[in-house]
């Protein structure tokens, strides 16, 4: 194995986790702000996939793709929020599941009447096409290094948020305690709808810039999704932080499960799970 | 018992409905049939196909080549009118044993004809070995159907997942190659591909470097091809077929290696997938039982004909629904429509002389196909005839009680 | 925790009676689906321990089921039937040995966190027999012989007959259902009852909450693992899908149709389920969207379940849940 490889390896576990990370969170704010869990969040990574193979068989460009169909994964988000998330929040778990369950098998079937059944493929944009010849016999895609700039980007852009801005500040706090953000006057439903739908924005974009390497047929939703869960449990829910550390290890984990021991690979992300949850039930980062 | 969907099409509503219904209505019994007096007129054709998913394309193609072959006879079988009773299987394997009960004890099918899937295919194996029904295999290879598992009611008009690589170790040791990474998914279709290739390979004193298996239907091969490239294989062969043969030969293409370590692969990686490959497939040498430019009359015909029925162009599931046709129609006139009297079906169909548009075949002792596999390669964004790779190639058959 | 009212108790034993006929004048396909229909049931029934009775919803039950299915498969020989006598045994003691496994990490946690971890683990033994060479693959397993029931050499039950199978199902299902109600009575049940309505107040009586919460989840996992067993006899073939989050989806489905407050629910919301599947599969292609729009009309408008539409009282003192 030499340090090429390795190296290598390395890279492709980065991009990965970056792209988990941008689903992933959404699903944790969402968990810690709504308190809700919504097992259709995968939906909307596979909203977004859909969404750019088919505006990039329309417009012929993965740019505009994303263009127009960012904004509608938004609306989306909000329309899904103020019609059935807002339902859930007295609920109790179970009945979230249950719900949340049963719209992933509505957009499923909406995805099948829509686009069939096949596997598809979505072209990178041209500029990205291209490859870098690392050593003889290997190049590196550039739109693999494109994806992870973009991923690296907008984790800059959510941490100044988060961190820097008023907005960023609501967020943190409503993500410890809800009550108490409510009572000192901030409008705690107005956010969580910003936050539910900045989520969807998200876990759309994701499957958007993720088509093109990972192609779109059904089912990606629900694969990237438990992932994801595993990447919450892992970071701590509610946390940012968390999350991201723990989907840049989970994408290291895999990458390097796949070639290390690929009758197991799968279960390498599961493993890791076990082994922090013995140490830290509440993630590395959560609150307990 | 998963969600996975399960639809019907051109099939009397009212039947499922009852069908449905009755189960609906807590199960309230209904009354076994007392006796039968004779025959009903029409033989009931159960079709377990992909009519949805990955594989549907196939599906569509299989029935409509089958059905194109039994009414260029006249529409019957027998003598007796068809009934085309269709189940989407949707290649799921869990479905698989409740899929083909449905067909085989619910509608009491005459001969059931399915599937695409290996996985779906070996469901109906085990069904069928119970309920004694006639099981005509259009596609699938699952290399137990006529092997392990081989039963006197149990052919298949199509191939044996190792029949189409077997060969491709000869082509591939002639040109030079030595030292071979082999790679597919992981299940029975792959796993027997390339066991196929393996055999061949070995036994001419190749060596495998490293066999790559990964869980289907991933397509994420970056990290596989850059394991690859730091092997240095002489050459790679592989099997992937649909969507995932896209972009494995896309992928391949992008990270460079097709200048360095030449691909190979049986014939799935080029079928029905050249016009999304694009410049990534050109000059992909395959090996397949069939190829879209075979000059005997018999296939310039039938490509006439299945595109001026359908606009579609024939590939190789076509071309097996096609012979899955001429089969019933040949032992159905045998017994003169008697789908009772099975031993004689049964052995109408054994000694069945099909006159493909592959180029003619008959069955072996485990009732699969005995073919000839042809070397092809891709030209201009076209699979081209170039040789026979293997003459009369007969699946071994490893524990079949039947060989 | 059983309200079950007394109407619907006096149907569930008509209902049994009507059942042990049916094999007499039913047509195949029907004994068939009913015995599919009880090994639902009695999965069903291992779970609604774990939700109505402990309190933990857990996505990943199936997981307990599929194993065992794969267990029959696995350890059954290629050549001849294995006997129920071992195959039983080994198959719930594989069960109850994973639930002891995943089940002591997972109690440590609760709410949302309990959700993911079981989800994840469910997920987890799925990639286990989808990749493993020893499993079969995506393609799954066979089985080539039913498991034999012999005494002294004799066979005194055939499995490979329809009816037999049947009846088996049906006495398994019933004596389930009574031994989780015997288990519910006793001083046991009496705990994990009370740990579902304040497990803080438990702690202070000073129960080692989490050891009864872990024995509950072995035993519902090893319940689960017979279903498996019924399943893989039933089919003889097992895939990794039986171990997936939409098998164990579906259970819980099961569980909330037929309603959380009487014992009975989860053999009703198993009838149900796969009773509309199989009628919305008989009206429509798109079956699936149905099936979710009915989870989802049934989730908000009946929140008691099937089994609440027969009860007429609402006790006051009842109204906490989950």
């Amino acid at each position: 194995m030499d340090p090429l490889f390795v190296a290598l390896q390395i890279l492709n576990g980065i991009q990965y986790g970056l792209l988990l990370f941008l689903i992933a969170s959404g699903l944790t704010l969402v968990f810690g702000i709504l308190q809700v869990i919504n097992l259709a969040h995968g939906s909307f990574y596979m909203i977004g996939a859909y969404l750019a193979f088919w505006l990039t068989a329309r417009t012929g460009s993965l740019w505009t793709a994303i263009a127009i169909g960012l904004p509608l994964a938004l609306v989306l988000g909000l329309i899904v929020e103020r019609v059935m998330i807002r339902l859930l929040y007295a609920r109790d778990h179970l009945t979230q599941v249950l719900l949340t369950y049963g719209l992933i098998l509505v957009f499923n079937e909406a995805q099948r009447l829509l686009f069939g059944n096949d596997v598809h493929g979505v072209a990178a944009p041209e500029i990205f096409a291209g490859s870098i010849r690392l050593t003889d016999t290997l190049s590196y895609p550039i739109y693999r290094l494109a994806v992870s700039g973009v991923c690296l980007a907008l984790v800059l852009v959510m941490y100044l948020v988060i961190q820097k801005t008023r907005l960023g500040m609501h967020i943190r706090a409503g993500a410890v305690d809800r009550e108490t953000v409510q009572l000192l006057g901030i409008n705690i439903q107005a956010l969580s709808t910003f936050v539910f739908a900045a989520g969807a924005g998200l876990a759309a974009l994701a499957g958007m810039i993720a088509a093109p390497l990972s192609s779109v047929y059904p089912g990606i939703g629900e694969h990237i999704l438990i992932i994801c869960f595993v990447v919450v449990v892992i970071g701590g829910i509610g946390s940012i932080k968390g999350a991201f550390i723990a989907a840049l290890l989970v994408g290291l984990a895999d990458t390097f499960g796949k070639v290390l021991i690929p009758e197991f690979s799968s279960v390498t992300v599961y493993a890791v799970m076990a082994v922090i949850l013995l140490w830290r039930p509440q993630g590395l980062f959560g609150r307990a | 018992m998963t969600l996975t969907t399960r639809s019907q099409r051109a099939c009397p509503l009212s039947r499922r409905a009852v069908l449905g219904g009755a189960a609906a209505a807590a199960a309230v019994s209904t009354l076994n049939a007392p006796f039968v007096l004779a025959q009903p007129a029409r033989i009931k054709l159960g079709l377990m196909l992909p009519y949805s998913g990955t594989f549907a394309a196939l599906g569509n193609n299989i029935t409509d080549a089958m059905i194109q072959a039994i009414n260029e006879k006249g529409g019957k079988l027998g003598g007796r009118e068809v009934q085309y009773v269709r189940l989407d299987d949707e290649s799921e394997p869990p479905k698989a044993a409740q899929n083909a009960n449905k067909l085989v004890v619910g509608e009491k099918v005459d001969i059931l004809v399915g599937t695409v899937h290996s996985g779906v295919a070996m469901g109906m194996v085990q069904v069928v070995r119970e309920e004694g029904t006639t099981l005509i295999i259009p596609n699938a290879g699952a290399g137990a159907a006529t092997g392990a598992l081989c039963a006197a009611n149990i052919f298949r008009t199509s191939f044996s997942n190792w029949q189409p690589s077997f060969p491709m170790a000869k082509v591939m040791y002639d040109l030079g190659h030595r030292n071979v990474v082999t790679m597919t998914w992981k299940y029975a279709a792959g796993d027997e591909a390339i066991g196929g290739f393996k055999d061949g390979f070995t036994k001419l004193g190749g060596k495998i470097a490293k066999e790559i298996a990964i869980p289907f239907p991933d397509v994420e091969f970056q990290a596989h091809l850059t394991e690859i490239a730091s092997l240095k294989p002489d050459a790679v062969f592989v099997f992937f077929a649909g969507g995932g043969a896209v972009k494995f030969v896309k992928d391949y293409d992008a990270a460079g290696l097709r200048k360095t370590i030449p691909l190979y692969g049986s014939g799935f990686l080029t079928d029905g997938t050249l016009k999304a490959q694009g410049a990534a497939a050109e000059g992909l040498l395959t090996t397949l039982h069939y190829v879209e430019d075979l000059p005997n009359p018999v296939n310039q015909k039938f490509s006439a004909d299945f595109k001026k029925a359908t606009n579609r162009d024939v590939d190789v599931y076509a071309v097996q629904g096609y012979d899955t046709g001429q089969l019933l129609v040949q032992a159905l006139d045998a017994v003169k429509g008697d789908t009772r009297a099975k031993p004689a079906l049964h052995a109408a169909m054994r000694n069945a002389k099909i006159v493909s548009p592959r180029g003619d075949w008959t069955f072996s002792k485990a009732q699969n196909p005995v073919q000839d596999i042809y070397l092809r390669k891709v030209v201009n964004g076209e699979n081209k005839y170039q040789s026979v790779a293997h003459k009369g190639l007969e699946d071994p058959a490893t524990g079949c009680k039947l060989a | 925790m059983d309200r079950t009212p007394r109407l619907l108790t006096i149907l569930a034993l008509l209902a049994v009676v009507v059942l042990a006929c049916l094999p007499q004048f039913a047509e195949r396909y029907t004994i068939q689906l009913l015995t599919r229909i009880m090994t639902m049931a009695i999965l069903a029934m291992s779970l609604g321990l774990l939700v109505s009775g402990v309190g933990l919803v857990s996505l990943g039950h199936a997981a307990f089921f599929g194993l065992g299915a794969y267990v029959l498969a696995l350890a059954s020989p290629a050549n001849e039937a294995a006997s129920v006598w071992w195959a039983l045994p080994l198959v719930i003691g594989a069960s109850a040995l994973a639930a002891l496994v995943i089940g002591a990490l997972a109690v440590r946690t609760s709410g949302i966190y309990f959700i993911m971890l079981t989800l994840a683990f469910g997920q987890m033994l799925f990639y286990l027999f989808h990749d493993a060479k020893f499993a079969g693959g995506s393609d799954g397993r066979y089985l080539n012989f039913r498991p034999a029931v012999e005494f002294m050499g004799q066979e005194i039950l055939t499995l490979n007959d329809r009816p037999t199978l049947f009846y088996v199902s049906l006495a398994l299902m019933v004596l389930t259902y009574l031994a989780i109600g015997m288990m519910l009575r006793a001083p046991f049940g009496r705990a994990i009852l009370g740990i579902r309505v304040n497990e803080p107040r438990m702690k202070a009586l000073g129960y080692n909450t989490n050891r009864y919460k872990l024995t509950a989840f072995v035993i519902a996992g090893a319940i689960a693992g017979i279903a498996g067993f019924l399943y893989a006899t039933q089919y003889r073939a097992v895939n990794p899908a039986l171990f997936g989050w939409r098998e164990s989806g579906l259970v819980l489905m099961m569980v909330i149709l037929g309603g959380l407050r009487s014992r009975l629910g989860p053999v009703i919301g198993a009838f149900a389920l796969v009773l509309v599947e199989e009628l919305f599969q008989a009206l429509t292609d798109h079956w699936l969207m149905a099936m979710g729009v009915f989870v989802i009309v049934v989730v908000l408008l009946l929140p008691d379940g099937l089994a609440g539409l027969f009860d007429r009282k609402r006790d006051a003192a009842e109204a906490d849940d989950g």
